[in-house]
């Protein structure tokens, strides 16, 4: 496939197509790519285009007489878009992915899992690890294997554990809501919103890798693609 | 009497002591005052405190022993949500500030009372590439001038914001600005232009304070008709950049004004601009009566990194070891470059002496004999994207540094482990006003885009760099976790005061870097602070966020 035809995309392009993805086509695409019948731009199945040009061209026009719009991106915003598809692509072929029950799913995320021991789903669930109330909304199924499989494989910079030692030697490790040359503001074990001054430290430092643990041969395949399809149903909260 | 004559005499015996000092003190600020302005301290009049740029106020009544005990005077809250770049002027109890985009605002420096505001509205086709903020003003007998978004040039009266005139530097709609404070040299302002996202061809023009009309221009991007044309293939000089966004320096006894020249266009793709692209990223020094060239300076040839050479030159009178190893005194210039390198430069010959790196820099390794970078192969922007340390930000920006003549050392804020990963798209067609870029840098670090700051020192922090000038060498590192925009200022009193992206305004010691007192000001420092006095009190005034803040001790 001609693949973003002007030059290879780097990391950061497709990181840029990501978050322009994420912004303006999973709405209706999802993201995946996949929740508009016919078409899977996370699969490089199209209805219309045959290349990334005409890609391109459909992301700018807009399809006249469907629900697609046209846009308003730069010829090199449009570009990192098509990469970001390509990308997915390229990521999505060896995933188990979404077949599974997202009923039971939920069960195992609440009973065997302990994924509430550390995330929260409509108000259930710990505070202290990422809020997945919406993840279906934000993240593809393939990215949400990983996670469960391999936590280190990606840390997004705002999931990242903070680990404090005071002076008589007890420590806190939480989860980082912010810093700076001062002060670290974290959420601890007990949920509580707690500053330190790091002057008042005898250590402070990022945990280097996730809290996570993998699920690796604790879930069977079938499991894990029921808790990968009840976290891929995960939209957000509705408004009545 | 009457009641309201009775009420009105308490209030008029407790008006005395203002309207004395305002009485006694105010007098036009005459260009031999803004020379020998370390010979009233109490005041601030021009952009880096003085021509020769060093942003030191020899105030000494803060101290390191005291500095504990500043408190907040007033806050002047701008009705603007734009970052608020200013440093303000202080003249004789009178502080004037700009509320940006291009409002001039006059209040009283000891309780931020407005005595007046002047209000203007830029042409709706100004276009500045990073944001609609001005850096300050200049003064020159009762008259302010302001540069504007729209590239015009106004003159106010000090006494009421009257305007006095209002000049047409450039065409705004074929993305010219001005947002740095004009210099002040003898009977002249000093402006140049911004736009070199815009493919302009920048300039440095002197108008006469009284008429505003145009003394001298010399043009950035090299003609037909200059020395250094050659360094321009075809007609690239004609979108060629070179942009001018902060003030320069003066030097009296050789008559030079030294100004640092922005990026060439386009930015990040250089083959339709093949040479050194003179005289962008070079530091020039020019007539100050005639805006000849008396010499240049190139730290970046060719440029391919938006590696601006545009920041304050440094102009400071020490003894400096020659290669011979004699020491001498010399009229030196000193100069942290966005491009990562610290230089030291003769200012009388524009000869290069020193240059070191303060940060990470992969671009180059060394110099030839006549100071020009070598380069490294294979490090420029591909369509495959190449990662350049510093990132295009740079290894600092046009955040003022410091001199302080207290300490003997150079004090830069500082962008440390940062990169940028440098893409180049094909190349752009020059449209009239239109962005002329070529590429687009990005970060190798995703950061979420919040308030909140997740950084690890190894993706990138901002820092207070102390360097000892004579040898290049970093003598103490302040480090934040977020990165700053903020400039320094420095003080007699051996104090440093600096801030960041974090929202604290703070005070080190200068000759150690060990921090002795904070303000959380809740909103970024993008700017210089400054300092003056009224009637024997001293104050510290910074911009952070969207405000004024000013502090004194505690009485």
């Amino acid at each position: 496939m001609p693949l973003f035809a002007q030059h290879e995309a780097s990391p950061g392009d497709i990181d840029d197509g990501r978050r322009l993805f994420v912004a303006n086509c999973a709405l209706c695409h999802g993201p995946d790519g996949g929740s508009v019948p016919g078409v899977e731009l996370g699969r490089g199945k199209f209805r219309m285009a045959s290349n990334d040009e005409g890609l391109k061209n459909i992301i700018r026009k807009g399809i006249p007489g469907t629900a697609m719009p046209p846009h308003t991106f730069s010829d090199f915003q449009t570009g990192t878009i098509v990469a970001y598809m390509h990308f997915m692509a390229a990521s999505s072929a060896d995933t188990t992915a979404a077949g599974g029950d997202p009923a039971k799913g939920k069960v195992i995320f609440e009973g065997k899992g302990g994924c509430t021991n550390c995330h929260r789903v409509r108000g259930v669930g710990s505070r202290l690890g990422p809020e997945l109330t919406d993840i279906g909304a934000l993240r593809r199924a393939v990215e949400l294997q990983q996670s469960i499989l391999e936590p280190d494989a990606e840390v997004l910079p705002q999931n990242r554990y903070y680990r404090v030692t005071l002076k008589d030697g007890t420590s806190v490790t939480g989860r980082l809501l912010n810093q700076d040359a001062f002060t670290v503001q974290l959420l601890d074990p007990h949920e509580h919103l707690v500053t330190y001054s790091k002057v008042n430290l005898a250590k402070y430092a990022f945990v280097e890798k996730s809290t996570m643990p993998s699920y690796k041969g604790r879930l069977s395949p079938g499991e894990l693609s029921d808790v990968v399809s009840y976290l891929v149903s995960l939209k957000g909260i509705v408004n009545p | 009497m009457n009641v309201r004559a009775l009420l009105l005499v308490p209030a008029a015996c407790f008006l005395v002591p203002i309207a004395a000092r305002s009485q006694t003190a105010q007098s036009p600020v005459t260009f031999d005052r803004i020379i020998r302005a370390d010979k009233e301290p109490q005041n601030w009049l021009t952009y880096s405190g003085g021509v020769a740029s060093q942003r030191y106020s020899p105030l000494t009544q803060i101290t390191p022993a005291n500095v504990k005990n500043l408190e907040l005077q007033w806050i002047y809250q701008a009705k603007s949500l734009e970052k608020f770049e200013a440093t303000a002027l202080v003249v004789d109890g009178i502080l004037y500030t700009v509320q940006a985009p291009n409002d001039v605002i006059a209040l009283d420096a000891v309780n931020g009372r407005i005595y007046w505001t002047y209000s203007y509205t830029p042409e709706p086709e100004a276009r500045p590439c990073c944001g609609r903020i001005n850096r300050g003003l200049a003064i020159l007998g009762d008259t302010l001038f302001m540069g504007t978004i729209d590239a015009h040039l106004i003159a106010l009266d000090a006494k009421n914001g009257k305007p006095l005139w209002n000049t047409t530097v450039a065409k705004a709609a074929s993305g010219y600005a001005i947002t740095h404070a004009p210099l002040i040299v003898k009977d002249k302002v000093i402006v140049g232009t911004a736009g070199g996202e815009y493919g302009i061809r920048g300039f440095i023009a002197a108008y006469d304070a009284k008429t505003g009309k145009e003394d001298w221009r010399f043009y950035t991007v090299a003609g037909p008709e200059d020395p250094g044309h050659s360094s321009w293939g075809g007609d690239s000089w004609k979108t060629g950049g070179g942009s001018i966004w902060v003030t320069g320096s003066y030097d009296l006894a050789l008559n030079l004004t030294y100004w640092g020249v922005g990026n060439p266009g386009p930015d990040w793709n250089g083959d339709p601009r093949p040479g050194d692209n003179l005289y962008t990223n070079s530091v020039v020094a020019l007539d100050a009566d005639t805006g000849k060239l008396k010499w240049h300076y190139q730290f970046s040839p060719h440029d391919e990194f938006d590696y601006d050479a545009v920041q304050v030159p440094v102009l400071v009178d020490m003894d400096w070891k020659d290669t011979k190893g004699q020491t001498k005194p010399r009229k030196m210039m000193f100069w942290a470059n966005r491009n990562g390198l610290f230089y030291a430069i003769d200012r009388t010959t524009g000869e290069f002496l020193m240059g070191k790196p303060f940060v990470e820099v992969n671009w180059m390794n060394g110099f030839d004999e006549k100071g020009r970078p070598m380069r490294v192969p294979g490090k420029v922007p591909t369509a495959e994207g190449t990662l350049i340390f510093p990132g295009n930000q740079g290894g600092t920006n046009w955040y003022s540094p410091s001199y302080s003549p207290g300490t003997g050392l150079f004090y830069i804020p500082a962008w440390v482990n940062y990169s940028s990963i440098y893409v180049k798209t094909p190349d752009d067609e020059y449209s009239e006003g239109r962005r002329y870029a070529g590429g687009l840098p990005r970060s190798p670090v995703p950061f979420a885009r919040s308030a909140q700051n997740f950084r690890k020192e190894d993706e990138g922090y901002g820092a207070v760099l102390a360097i000892d000038p004579k040898t290049g060498e970093k003598k103490w590192e302040f480090k934040m976790t977020d990165v700053t925009d903020a400039g320094i200022l420095t003080t007699a009193s051996n104090l440093l005061f600096s801030g960041g992206r974090e929202g604290y305004f703070f005070a080190l010691d200068a000759k150690t870097g060990a921090p002795l007192w904070k303000a959380a000001v809740g909103g970024s420092v993008a700017s210089g602070a400054m300092s003056y006095a009224v009637d024997g009190k001293q104050y510290v005034a910074v911009a952070a966020g969207n405000s004024l803040f000013t502090f004194a001790l505690r009485q």
